[in-house]
Formats: structure tokens, C-alpha cells, sequence
């Protein structure tokens, strides 16, 4: 690739996280209502465990209890906005009806996704570590201990294998217009229902815990929670990073080239506009 | 002879609710490098279908088109540096300003926010929009406007070839002209091929130098306006060119503007 080529892919990147910037900055309120959601949804699972004690009557660690549920509904969070900019980039673009345009463009379709993705992950990350400190300031949450960057890292590495199956995930509003963004969430849903969003794994059925181990967010959420929760520093974690790293390198060009061959079957079937 | 485009037997079928359209019946069109061809037909004829194949956002089921020697098919990537489309929906981000729509057309195709402002600027005056308006949202501008904004945003790339889909629609008398003037601009300074679909037909006969017909999936007939018209003179007394129209597609000139305002 030539410097003038690789000059030509990098102004198209940063075209597509610019756009992205001005569109979350132009619905700014609905930023705020879904924040506001994913804030409630965080503060009850905190109550859930809080609650824990009082109905159990066992003596519990509350501030780890409610930390580990937190945790849980933080990764909740990030996979919805991970997932839902993804996944929009076809969906919001064929109800803007600039997907057209968009795709005639001479750009290479990896730097369209990762780009998006880039953007996705910047603001996930931002949005979850904003929601872990208000949340822990109305808890009154001791995160002395834990190791937040550790988290973060994680966070960055488990994001590779969750763009490859974000890319996945994009696919189906190409396939179903009306339905498809609804059923990314459904997706999101299961993937971290095997993974263990608000307990362990080990609590679930055997053929469950199978599944459980090729899922990334298996991984991402153990990860997180023994920075947060134990303080383990980055180089302490290898368990959880290899099989991210390793799942990422599958999963990430799998879900290009998943995207690649639907791209070419909705050219053939004409249905990239939303009138189709 | 290289030509611009060069399209053989292209044929494309869609499916749609247990429906099946044969949109185009093989189809064949050459067009001439630094031409402005017209494709006219009927709303539902296949002028669309026919761009969109161009554009490489369709792959047809049989037949060839390259563009300027690249398969669209094959070296779709190639196709993309060369080419840039107008269509009859000026399909914008809305909520986003003209700056920033325009900044994210020439982002993606690889222009500097430096050239893209100066194009911005120099493109504003010759499409006719108000330079104060530049920072308002799209959803806030009138069809016309957006319509301008769409054609400065396929302007500002200088493509090899431009493919406009009924670019002046909805456009006022004084726009229109502004976008006419663009046209021929292009082609005289830029050599720049145009593939042109239009409804009307004073302005195909005025800016094409070679026109097709196009009618239910097929080319009827083809040549300059004015053998069209020579033609046609032979049956109709002082042929307009809205008469070779429906000569050849058995559909007045108002009918199909009608059509085209039903299916909107």
C-alpha cells in the first residue's frame, strides 16, 4: 500500500469517527435519555445486591456484591453501544438513506467498520467508566483497590472479538430492514446471558458452559472483575487475555469477511436501499 | 474505440414478494468518453437499476459494464475512484449541518478538509446556495436546496464519470439553470463523462449529445436529439422531442411524471 493510499484510508477514518462525533453530538438528548437508562439499569442491579442481605439474611460483603452486579451491567451497557453503532451503521445510514453513498465510496469496507468501530469503543469505554463512578458515588463504593486500568485493557482487548461479532450483528438490518436492529439486541442478550453477565459461569447448566467458553464475554467480565474487584494488575491476568487475544484474531476477520460476502449478496438482491 | 462506459447484455431481475421484476432485459449502452449521454424512459423503465449497476451498488445477473476498461463486478474498487453520482433523493445525515455532510463526502473520498473547504466554498457560489444557510441542519433546508447541496457534494469529488439521476427535479427555474450550466461546466473544462436520466426533456435535448430510450427493461431506440427527432418528424409534424418520447415509449411525457409522483 502506497503512502498515498494509506494518507487516502486515513482521511476516510477519521471522516467516519468525525461524523460519528457530530451525530451522537446532534442527538445529544437522546445521549442523555439512553444514559439515563443504562444509569437505572446499573443502580438497580447495585440494589439487587444490596438487597441481597436484607432478604438472605446471610452476612454478605455488599460492596463487593454490588461492585460484581455493577460490573456486569457496566459490560451490559458497553455491549449496547458497541453493538448498537455498529450495527447502525447500516441501519441508521439505510434510514438516512445515505448507504449508497456511502458504499460508493472508494474506501475499503475494513476501514469503514473499523472506524465506526473506533469510535464505538472510544465512547463505550467513556460512557462505562463515567457510570462506574456515578454509580460508585451512590453507593458510596470503596474502589481504592481496584485496578481500573486493568479493566480498561481488558476492555480494549475483549473489544476485538466484540467488533468482529458487532460486524455479524450489522449484518442483519441489511437482511432485515425492519427487525434487524431489534435482533442485535437479542443477540446481546444471549451472548452475555452464557457468559455470565451477573453471576459465574459455574452456575450454569453444563452444555451452557460449553458455550460459555468460546464466548468473549466470558472472558471481558472475569477479566474486569478481578481488576475491579481483586485489584489484579494487567500482567496478572493472563488467563482472561490469551483466549481474548485468541478469540479476537478469529473472530474479528470472520466477522469481515461475513460482512464482505452479505454486502455482495444484498448487491445482488438489490436491497441496500431501504426502499429496496 | 475506449469507451467511458460500456455496458453488453445486462440483465437484472429482482424478487420481490413472491414477485419477480425483470428490471433490465439486456441492455446495451456506450458511451463515449467527455459525452453527456442521456438515458430516458418511463418511471419504473430501468434507468435506475441501470445507474445503481454503474455505481456499483447492484450486480447484475448477466451481461458486462466496465468503466473506462474496469469491470464493475471485478474491480468495483477501481470503478469507485472513478465515479460519482446525483440522484432524484438528495440522501443526507440529516441532523448534520452542509459543512459537515459535505466534509464527510470528501472525507471518504480521501480529500484534505483544507481542499474540501476551498471546494465547499468555491462549489456554494456556482451551485447558487447562501453561504450563510452552510451551518444549518439539512432537515431545516427546502428540497431544492438539498438537492444543491447534493449536487455540489458529487461535484466536489471531480469524478471521471458522473452519473445523475434526475438531478434538477424539484429544483426551481433559476436552480435548474445553475445545475445545467455546472453540467456542460464539467464537461467542457473537466472532460467529464455524464451519464444523465431526466423527465425533462427540453433540458435532455438541450445538454445530451447522444440519447437512449429506455422502455420495460429494454433500449428502444438510440442517437443524437436530433436524429430522434428526424425520425419522428416522419409521423409527427414538427416533432418536439417529448413527441420522440412517446413515440417510443407509448407514454406521454406528463403520464410519466405522474407515474413517477405516485410511486414517490
Amino acid at each position: 500500500m502506497s503512502v498515498k493510499a494509506i494518507a487516502h484510508e486515513a482521511r476516510a477514518s477519521w471522516a467516519f469517527i468525525i461524523r460519528n462525533f457530530n451525530l451522537t453530538k446532534r442527538y445529544w438528548k437522546w445521549e442523555v435519555v439512553f444514559f439515563a437508562y443504562t444509569m437505572a439499569n446499573s443502580v438497580t442491579m447495585g440494589f439487587i445486591g444490596k438487597g441481597v442481605e436484607s432478604f438472605s439474611g446471610a452476612v454478605v460483603n455488599v460492596n463487593y456484591l454490588i461492585l460484581y452486579m455493577l460490573l456486569g451491567s457496566i459490560l451490559w451497557g458497553y455491549l449496547s453501544i458497541l453493538f448498537e453503532i455498529v450495527a447502525e451503521t447500516v441501519a441508521w445510514e439505510r434510514w438516512e438513506e445515505t448507504i449508497e453513498y456511502t458504499f460508493m465510496a472508494p474506501v475499503r469496507r475494513a476501514t469503514h467498520l473499523l472506524s465506526v468501530c473506533g469510535y464505538a469503543i472510544l465512547y463505550g469505554i467513556l460512557r462505562a467508566g463515567i457510570i462506574l463512578l456515578f454509580v460508585s458515588l451512590f453507593f458510596d463504593l470503596d474502589l481504592s483497590g481496584a485496578n481500573l486500568i486493568s479493566a480498561a485493557g481488558i476492555l480494549a482487548i475483549g473489544s476485538f472479538s466484540f467488533i468482529g461479532l458487532g460486524m455479524v450483528a450489522a449484518v442483519l438490518p441489511l437482511i432485515s430492514p425492519e427487525k434487524g436492529v431489534q435482533v442485535v439486541h437479542i443477540f446481546q442478550a444471549l451472548l452475555l446471558m452464557f457468559s455470565g453477565v451477573y453471576y459465574e459461569v459455574t452456575v450454569l447448566p453444563d452444555w451452557m458452559q460449553q458455550v460459555a467458553k468460546i464466548s468473549p464475554a466470558t472472558y471481558a467480565l472475569k477479566g474486569m472483575r478481578e481488576s475491579i474487584l481483586e485489584g489484579k494488575a494487567f500482567n496478572e491476568l493472563w488467563s482472561q487475555i490469551w483466549p481474548l487475544v485468541l478469540l479476537g484474531a478469529i473472530l474479528l476477520p470472520s466477522g469481515m469477511f461475513f460482512f464482505n460476502k452479505m454486502e455482495f449478496w444484498a448487491k445482488k438482491r438489490g436491497v441496500l436501499k431501504r426502499s429496496g | 474505440m475506449n469507451y467511458a462506459l460500456y455496458a453488453l447484455n445486462i440483465k437484472k431481475t429482482f424478487k420481490k414478494h413472491r414477485k419477480t421484476i425483470q428490471a433490465l432485459k439486456g441492455v446495451d449502452v456506450k458511451i463515449e468518453k467527455g459525452e453527456i449521454f442521456g438515458l430516458l424512459g418511463p418511471n419504473g423503465s430501468g434507468k435506475s437499476t441501470f445507474i445503481r449497476i454503474a455505481s456499483t451498488l447492484l450486480i447484475p445477473d448477466e451481461g458486462a459494464m466496465k468503466v473506462l476498461g474496469y469491470d464493475i463486478v471485478k474491480d468495483a474498487s477501481l470503478v469507485r475512484r472513478l465515479i460519482n453520482r446525483v440522484s432524484v433523493e438528495a440522501s443526507f445525515f440529516r441532523k448534520l449541518s452542509a459543512t459537515e455532510n459535505l466534509l464527510f463526502a470528501a472525507g471518504i473520498h480521501g480529500i484534505s478538509r483544507k481542499k474540501a473547504l476551498a471546494k465547499i466554498h468555491d462549489l456554494v457560489e456556482k451551485v447558487g446556495l447562501d453561504k450563510k444557510r452552510l451551518n444549518d441542519p439539512l432537515e431545516d433546508f427546502s428540497r431544492g436546496m438539498q438537492q444543491k447541496v447534493a449536487i455540489a457534494r458529487a461535484f466536489m469529488t471531480t469524478p471521471e464519470i458522473m452519473l445523475l439521476d434526475e438531478p434538477t427535479t424539484g429544483l426551481d427555474p433559476r436552480a435548474k439553470r445553475d445545475v445545467q450550466r455546472l453540467i456542460h461546466e464539467m464537461k467542457n473544462d473537466m472532460k467529464t463523462t455524464v451519464l444523465l436520466t431526466t423527465h425533462d426533456m427540453e433540458e435532455a435535448e438541450k445538454l445530451c449529445d447522444h440519447v437512449s430510450i429506455i422502455h420495460q427493461g429494454r433500449i428502444v431506440v438510440e442517437g443524437t436529439p436530433r436524429e430522434l427527432k428526424l425520425k419522428v418528424s416522419k409521423k409527427v409534424r414538427n416533432a418536439t422531442f417529448e413527441d420522440v418520447f412517446m413515440e417510443y415509449t407509448g407514454v406521454s411525457f406528463n403520464e410519466a411524471e405522474f407515474q413517477e409522483v405516485e410511486t414517490a
